[in-house]
């Protein structure tokens, strides 16, 4: 399998606090990768240094290289819009905009350049379709998208991270706020996703890890103490904090 | 030796002091808001039957409303107080188009671009705004603005510019308090949602912050008109008080308030005369309350 993400001795701080400390390795692409580990170890940090979104909070500074399809991301030429058009994020809360379902999913295409109604109709059913929710709305594009239920609301929020075509989809504990239909949904959307994109997702939940990734890194106190495939971390783990952290010992 | 204090606990006898509070509570919250609602209507009441007056004495309401000619002392006298109307009018609005795109601007620069030293010093400035009387904003006006309209401009300097102008600085706070605190109450979530598709700053700031919280940005607008509609003293002390409608911006006119305040040291109780100032009075006040509805209508589209 081809490397999506490549990261070297990465090191973030929060001011003086060092949050990640020094990172080393390897996301495969088109694979579902998942960020285990408790409250506070750093998963997220990690996952918003992939996007960069971390450069909004005043104070972080980052050290070493992370290496999306060989090109650093923190080199100092990277366009941050562009980086963000090819690593989609997904929220823990879904956070549609209050506006149409139709220009939810528009919004980002739009940022980009200029289409037509026709290709923008295109773009839209494509995404839609892509996050399985098109037989749900096609009726009510209108609509909107403050008025869909929860689950749905967060199946747009992955429509719309589609409709920019990116590489990489980046889940941020993007069920712990559904119900367990909903979340089943999106898991299952998470299965045909990696067809086509590389999905990282942060969550809390064990047996989600388990039963959605192809590999699980397990990140305590900003350190990756295990990263393996899912299957040989939870049956077989190498370090003892692991094995305490999977089997409810802590955390 | 210290005697203990015991708590009676009669059984189904409700306790007398809870009784007590209870009622003086209840009374004096009564109290109050009768008081408060006696005192709107009796203003409104008074209001509105002087204002009336005026009509009933056979002014007719239209030739009123739309009359171009004020002249009370002429025989008999006419009162035509569209010049005022326009007046009133058109120094609120030109106010709140001067003042809503920095008010606007401000409430960015505090919330998006420079939160911390926007709080900590443009906002303590702004609002320091609000507190200057009103006659240091006339005075001002007067010394300032006013020479400034005169040298640059044909005219007096004294007008419709000088109105709007002073009033414009007038309700800058209002206008930006209220966007700063609509914009900072925008869930952060949405601002990161746009972000994370590859938008820049000023595109989530164009196609995100501002439109989400228009209703509640507008909100601020029309309290800002509803402030300088009301204002009298400092536009009185800079529009000139010509009782015609102003050929230019730069010409002489007058409001609503500045009229009302002109005129009333001078008037008899009852005359003619008086009861057409409490007729402009009464048009001020409905005014005032289309404002108030508007304001509600915008704060319940807000919501969501």
């Amino acid at each position: 399998m081809q490397t999506k993400y490549e990261i070297n001795d990465l090191k973030l701080y929060y001011g003086d606090f060092m949050a990640l400390k020094g990172l080393n390795f390897s996301i495969p692409e088109k694979s579902i990768t998942a960020l285990i580990g408790p409250s506070g170890c750093g998963k997220s940090t990690f996952l918003r240094t992939l996007n960069r979104m971390n450069d909004m909070i005043a104070g972080t500074r980052v050290e070493g290289e992370i290496l999306l399809s060989g090109d650093n991301i923190y080199a100092p030429s990277t366009d941050v819009e562009q980086l963000r058009k090819r690593v989609g994020m997904v929220f823990q809360q879904p956070n549609p905009f209050p506006k149409s379902i139709y220009e939810n999913v528009a919004f980002g295409p739009r940022l980009h350049q200029k289409l037509d109604r026709k290709q923008l109709n295109e773009v839209v059913e494509r995404s839609l379709r892509g996050a399985s929710l098109w037989d749900e709305v096609k009726d009510d594009l209108n609509k909107n998208a403050m008025g869909l239920s929860g689950g749905q609301q967060q199946r747009l929020c992955i429509a719309r991270a589609l409709a920019v075509d990116p590489d990489v989809l980046l889940m941020d504990e993007s069920t712990s706020a559904l119900d367990p239909i909903s979340t089943l949904k999106i898991e299952e959307l998470a299965q045909e996703l990696k067809e086509k994109y590389t999905i990282v997702m942060v969550t809390h939940n064990m047996h989600q890890a388990a039963r959605v990734s192809d590999q699980t890194v397990f990140f305590l106190n900003g350190e990756v103490i295990e990263a393996d495939q899912t299957g040989q971390l939870f049956s077989n783990p190498s370090d003892k904090r692991t094995e305490e952290y999977i089997t409810g010992r802590f955390g | 030796m210290k005697e203990r204090v015991t708590l009676d606990h009669p059984k189904e006898k409700i306790s007398k002091q809870h009784l007590t509070e209870e009622w003086v509570g209840k009374i004096y919250t009564w109290l109050c808001i009768i008081v408060l609602i006696v005192t709107i209507f009796s203003m409104v009441y008074f209001v509105a039957s002087r204002g009336l007056t005026t009509f009933f004495r056979g002014v007719n309401v239209w030739e009123f409303i739309s009359g171009l000619r004020w002249q009370p002392d002429a025989k008999p006298p006419i009162f035509g107080a569209l010049p005022f109307i326009f007046g009133s009018f058109s120094t609120s609005i030109m106010a709140a188009l001067i003042a809503a795109p920095l008010g606007f601007c401000a409430a960015i620069f505090m919330t998006e671009i420079m939160p911390k030293y926007g709080r900590r010093y443009l906002q303590p400035v702004i609002e320091l705004l609000a507190g200057i009387p009103s006659v240091v904003y006339g005075f001002v006006g007067l010394s300032i603005i006013v020479p400034f309209l005169r040298d640059t401009f044909p005219g007096q300097g004294l007008g419709l510019a000088a109105g709007a102008i002073v009033l414009s600085i007038m309700i800058l706070p209002t206008i930006t308090t209220i966007a700063t605190d609509a914009l900072s109450a925008l869930p952060g979530g949405l601002k990161e949602g746009s972000y994370a598709l590859g938008a820049t700053r000023w595109q989530t700031i164009y196609r995100i912050v501002l439109p989400t919280t228009f209703p509640a940005l507008m909100t601020g607008v029309v309290l800002g008109i509803s402030r300088a509609f009301g204002e009298a003293l400092a536009v009185q002390m800079v529009i000139g008080n010509a009782p015609f409608l102003p050929r230019s911006l730069f010409d002489s006119t007058s409001t609503l308030t500045s009229v009302i305040t002109l005129s009333m040291g001078n008037t008899v109780m009852n005359s003619p005369h008086n009861n057409a100032l409490w007729s402009l009075a009464l048009i001020l006040m409905l005014m005032t309350f289309v404002f108030v509805f508007i304001v509600r209508w915008l704060e319940r589209r807000t919501k969501i």
